[in-house]
């Protein structure tokens, strides 16, 4: 372990813990922009997170520990998550410990954890919340995955640190493989994230709301941890995306780390026009019906899969 | 890696595309954007037409591209929604296998076709030899489409996407067929697109409807 890669390590999940409410914020004001409404402070997640810590925590009488320990494995596998994703560099020590299929695990790990802790309390909503966010996460998965295999076989490797290696070194050529993969990783990350098309983040509404009824028996600092994480989930999709598709500006392994200096805002600018760009989707497509998910996911899966396919055909 | 130039690139992009459209055809549910994506179809046909024209200095090429543009793109498109605004049929297209099925068919008829033309590609000396696997699995997937749909309009959709199919495996495999043929087959597809308006309105005339269904009572009726 190097100096450079220690503290490459440390900056990134600084850096991680820090954006991430910023860019829920970020996204948000955004969309109020382009809905004509007056927009929220860009600080409202952090004052929302900083007043929710200082709030007494209620945990419903028949609560089992799963219930209580749920936040912070939650939280704590959103963490290692920002550590493997190469955002900033790609020296991380961390890295060697997982490559992109555990990656995967962890995603799948947060969301096996938070449907068992929706359901523990017994009402209704919770119950209702974890069957959709299963039945979104079935679909989504394999898609992910996909993905994730694609650009494993142009580059050759299923670590993501060597991923983006390959990838910010390669010549510039046209990768229609990545093209789909791109949109197919779009399409996944607007599930995952309970965006829009899927989900809506902004509405309590009953009928509609996946990821929210899991979070409704939850209160005080455990709801911190669990919006936090969710922040985190969306900086690290983001931080997934922009490493695979525009890998421009990542520190990449060989080179000297003061080059960490350049790369901080070249992703704070990435996560301005990402986010922008995932407010502009928002805005324009309409919330669809639960049972037209399979539909839209199937077709990341398929957009994946063609991929894959396409770039064993065409070798590009 | 070897390196491909870069019109090659643009032409890998471009039969992406094509398979992606023949794809988001499969999945289309309304009649009018059937057409849309019909016609941009025709416009990728034609751009990576002109490519391979500019790529391997084959003038000829450009003419069937220009005549793709005009024809597919501008042409039937027209002729399409003029027969559906006099037909007034703009419903939402009915299929017999619902959509992820179909794409799941689709994904693996695309395996079957790029497993088929790799031992074909590899006799061809074409730089773009590598797009007849896409080539093929277009022709599949729109003959799919001509299968899984009801009614006519979407099925003469499908007929026209799987000539487009067989156009591109034209170029790619042979740098395009002589001009009397590519003038023969536009001639074709324009004078089949003509007849098949007619038959439409016969076919309204007599069944009230353009679901084919109705087609096979005649046998029954007998």
């Amino acid at each position: 372990m190097t100096l450079a890669g220690f503290l490459s390590q440390l900056l990134q999940l600084a850096i991680a813990l820090v954006l991430a409410p910023l860019l829920v914020g970020w996204v948000n004001q955004c969309r109020a922009w382009l809905q004509n409404k007056t927009a929220p402070s860009i600080l409202l997640p952090y004052r929302m997170i900083r007043k929710l810590f200082f709030k007494d925590a209620v945990v419903a009488q028949n609560a089992s520990p799963i219930f209580r320990l749920t936040p912070y494995i939650v939280f704590g596998a959103m963490c290692c998550a920002a550590a493997i994703v190469p955002s900033l560099a790609t020296d991380l020590p961390f890295a060697r410990a997982a490559d992109a299929i555990a990656l995967v695990g962890l995603f799948a790990l947060a969301r096996v954890f938070m449907a068992l802790a929706a359901m523990d309390i017994g009402t209704s909503f919770g119950t209702m919340g974890a069957r959709r966010e299963m039945f979104v996460g079935f679909l989504a998965e394999p898609a992910l995955l996909m993905v994730l295999f694609t650009a494993s076989l142009i580059t050759g490797s299923t670590s993501l640190p060597s991923i983006v290696d390959t990838l910010a070194h390669r010549d510039l050529a046209i990768y229609p493989s990545l093209a789909f993969a791109g949109v197919a990783f779009t399409m996944v990350s607007l599930a995952e994230n309970a965006r829009v098309p899927v989900d809506n983040p902004a509405t309590h509404l009953e009928l509609t709301m996946i990821h929210e009824a899991m979070l409704l028996e939850y209160s005080a600092r455990h709801l911190a941890l669990l919006e936090w994480a969710a922040a985190l989930k969306l900086f690290n999709y983001s931080c997934i995306g922009l490493a695979l598709f525009f890998p421009f500006g990542i520190v990449v392994s060989g080179t000297d780390w003061l080059a960490l200096l350049g790369a901080a805002p070249a992703l704070i600018a990435k996560l301005l026009a990402g986010g922008f760009a995932l407010a502009l989707i928002e805005t324009l497509s309409a919330k669809m019906r639960i049972f037209r998910a399979p539909e839209f996911l199937g077709t990341a899966f398929m957009l994946a899969v063609l991929a894959m396919l396409v770039n064993q055909l065409l070798g590009a | 890696m070897v390196a491909v130039p870069l019109y090659a690139q643009f032409i890998n992009l471009l039969a992406a595309i094509l398979l992606l459209l023949a794809f988001a055809m499969l999945a289309q549910r309304r009649v009018m954007s059937l057409i849309d994506l019909f016609a941009a179809q025709g416009a990728a046909l034609s751009c990576s037409t002109a490519i391979v024209a500019y790529g391997t200095h084959q003038p000829h090429l450009y003419f069937s591209a220009g005549l793709t543009l005009l024809l597919k793109v501008v042409l039937l498109p027209w002729l399409l929604y003029r027969l559906i605004r006099k037909l007034d049929v703009k419903w939402d297209v009915e299929g017999l296998i619902n959509v992820p099925t179909t794409m799941l068919i689709g994904l693996v008829l695309v395996i079957f076709s790029f497993n088929l033309a790799v031992p074909i590609s590899e006799l061809a000396s074409t730089v773009t030899r590598a797009t007849l696997g896409i080539a093929m699995a277009t022709v599949m997937l729109s003959f799919l489409m001509m299968i899984t749909r009801r009614k006519a309009i979407p099925q003469v959709i499908g007929f026209l996407s799987m000539e487009n199919g067989l156009f591109f495996a034209a170029t790619s495999a042979t740098y395009g067929m002589p001009m009397v043929v590519e003038l023969g087959i536009a001639l074709d597809v324009l004078v089949g697109m003509l007849i098949l308006g007619v038959f439409f309105f016969q076919i309204r005339e007599q069944f009230d409807s353009l679901d084919l269904k109705h087609m096979e009572k005649l046998k029954e009726g007998e």
